[in-house]
């Protein structure tokens, strides 16, 4: 199972640019709103063409511009699920399943009842996709795609209209269901969240351009690039200037620090998660450690997050530290903060 | 009362159904076509089509007329040359009736068929192609049926429409007893005659089949929301 995606199309004020390989990994596009990630969905079920490039699916070539190849998408054996869940309004649970079992498929009925078991729709297949809920739209959806039997199944911001409890649901339920689907997975987010939960493969698009593409785990430990880091959710990043092999200062901070990797020119900025931060309670003049200021203080059910300065740096950057709460009541109260933290060498990402 | 209905000449009646159907078949595959065509074009040509296919909603009825009677005249090319090779004449006949009949009545089938067909999601067209269905069966089961209230609905009014069609049928067909006399034509020259009885029975007649006609639009476009949530109130 792969699917090679090598793509460019010209968009409305930017140009989408993409390439990666999916080999029966569950893959995910991270980018922000408008990076062109959904496009690069509907290129590969045809919905939309690209300006040029290659897409092959396990061999078949889907679209060549040189070759002048561009398969229908009804032929491309291609499953989208749509953010919106596109259900035929007019036709019942069964029918939306029904009309998209392939003609080769001689016992309809024995297909339609297995998919209703296995996706836990008994009881609704006589509705109308008005009368159900978010999530059971959802599940017929799925449903619909995996009736059909394609090579790859595309998920489109599949939870992003869902509440938070939902979403966490559904995210478990999506995964049980497709444990058993031997195709590609393609998920497009915005969420960095569900696509660690999700995806195995990342790739990470910025504006069009593709940024980085690697394994999830590893892109969220050393995102290499400031837009990755950004992306990936991180909130402290730096302009930095080189003073040494494994010394820098931190403009935007205004604060030195000691790294464990070497710094190489290509090294524009540092950064650090805001819960890698760690309040400090021993020796002062110890490396990358340094007193801080306390300017504000969000709660979330079960973290808060600090925003602090370098002591005596009032043009400094904020700063952003994140703790559970649990931890940080233990040793400290709103009236008894720490006076100093460190960014431990180890956490420290060096960006280009 | 019984006198008028005894002395009553009915050709007028079923001359207006015979050419409010006929004018309806027409104008609904037309409307639909013409609709989706276009839907299909180009913005600047788009708004230039629809202009064209509005314009006899807004003109006077007896303006519309008289360009037909210009395209149509036997004096004229196109008049000259149905009648000379298919002995077609369009003027002062019934085939005028359902010809101003159809050409007044027919923005609105079209108005109703692009606002049903504009209405749908392209996400369902989008996932029929990517569920591998032909066009053809995107069209019948997934379009058709979802566009069904609007369609209907544009259907009925188009019939009503061509059914109470005056101005342009006078223009084009005239009025001439068992022939183009339609029921509002009747009604027109019964009251100048001064048959106030007549035009009174013709009035009657129309009454009753506008309110019938108005109860199931509402019983069809009804029907076919139940199947989505839509603001009621």
């Amino acid at each position: 199972m792969t699917l090679e995606v090598s793509i460019k199309k010209r968009l409305k004020g930017f140009s989408l640019e993409t390439e990666f390989q999916a080999n029966g990994e569950y893959m995910g596009i991270l980018g922000a709103s408008g990076s062109g990630k959904s496009m690069t969905l509907r290129c590969i079920a045809g919905i939309e063409k690209p300006s040029s490039g290659k897409i092959v699916l396990n061999g078949r070539t889907l679209f060549d511009s040189e070759e002048k190849i561009n398969i229908a998408p009804r032929n491309r054996k291609v499953g989208y699920l749509f953010q919106n869940y596109a259900l035929f309004p007019t036709m019942r649970v069964k029918d939306n399943i029904k009309i998209a079992i392939g003609k080769k498929n001689a016992d309809k009925q024995k297909v339609i009842r297995n998919l209703i078991e296995r996706l836990q729709l008994d009881g609704l297949e006589e509705r109308y996709p008005c009368e159900l809920s978010g999530g059971q739209q959802q599940r017929v959806a799925l449903a619909r795609i995996l009736a059909n039997e394609p090579d790859v199944i595309l998920l489109d911001e599949p939870f992003s209209a869902l509440d938070s409890y939902l979403k966490e649901v559904l995210q478990k339920e999506v995964l049980e269901i497709l444990k058993d689907y031997h195709g590609e997975v393609l998920m497009v987010s915005h969420s960095r969240d569900e696509l660690y939960r999700f995806c195995e493969k990342l790739t990470v698009l910025g504006h069009g351009q593709q940024l980085l593409t690697g394994a999830t785990k590893q892109i969220f430990k050393n995102p290499v690039k400031y837009q990755v880091c950004k992306l990936t959710g991180c909130k402290n990043v730096s302009k930095i200037k080189k003073i040494s092999s494994h010394t820098l200062y931190a403009e935007d901070w205004k604060i030195v620090l000691k790294t464990e990797l070497e710094i190489s020119e290509r090294i524009q900025y540092v950064g650090i998660r805001a819960h890698d931060l760690v309040p400090w309670n021993g020796e002062r003049e110890r490396e990358n450690v340094f007193p801080v200021n306390y300017f504000s203080s969000v709660y979330t059910p079960f973290e808060i997050e600090f925003i602090v300065k370098k002591a005596g740096e009032e043009q400094g950057e904020e700063i952003w530290w994140k703790i559970s709460q649990q931890s940080f009541f233990q040793i400290y109260s709103e009236e008894t903060l720490p006076e100093y933290m460190s960014m431990p060498k180890q956490f420290l990402m060096l960006l280009e | 009362m019984e006198q008028i209905i005894n002395k009553i000449d009915w050709s007028p009646l079923f001359i207006s159904i015979k050419t409010g159907i006929v004018a309806t078949i027409l104008a609904f595959f037309l409307g639909i076509y013409l609709a989706r065509l276009v839907m299909m074009t180009k913005d600047k040509v788009k708004w230039l089509l629809d202009g064209i296919f509005t314009l006899p909603l807004v003109l006077p009825p007896t303006v519309a007329g008289f360009l037909l009677l210009l395209l149509f005249s036997v004096r004229r090319p196109l008049g000259a040359y149905l009648y000379i090779n298919f002995n077609i004449k369009i003027v002062q006949t019934w085939a005028g009736c359902v010809i101003a009949a159809f050409a007044i009545a027919f923005p609105l089938m079209y108005r109703n068929a692009r606002g049903a067909f504009e209405q749908i999601d392209v996400n369902l067209i989008y996932a029929g192609r990517t569920l591998g269905l032909s066009e053809f069966k995107i069209f019948w089961k997934i379009i058709l049926p979802s566009a069904k209230p609007g369609l209907l609905s544009g259907m009925v009014l188009t019939f009503a429409r061509a059914l109470g069609e005056y101005g342009a049928t006078t223009m084009l067909a005239g009025n001439i007893l068992g022939k183009t006399r339609t029921i509002s034509v009747s009604i027109a020259s019964e009251a100048a005659a001064g048959n106030y009885g007549k035009a009174g029975f013709w009035v009657i007649v129309i009454v009753i089949l506008s309110f019938i006609i108005v109860v199931s639009i509402n019983f069809l476009t009804g029907k076919g929301m139940k199947n989505s949530r839509r603001w009621s109130g």
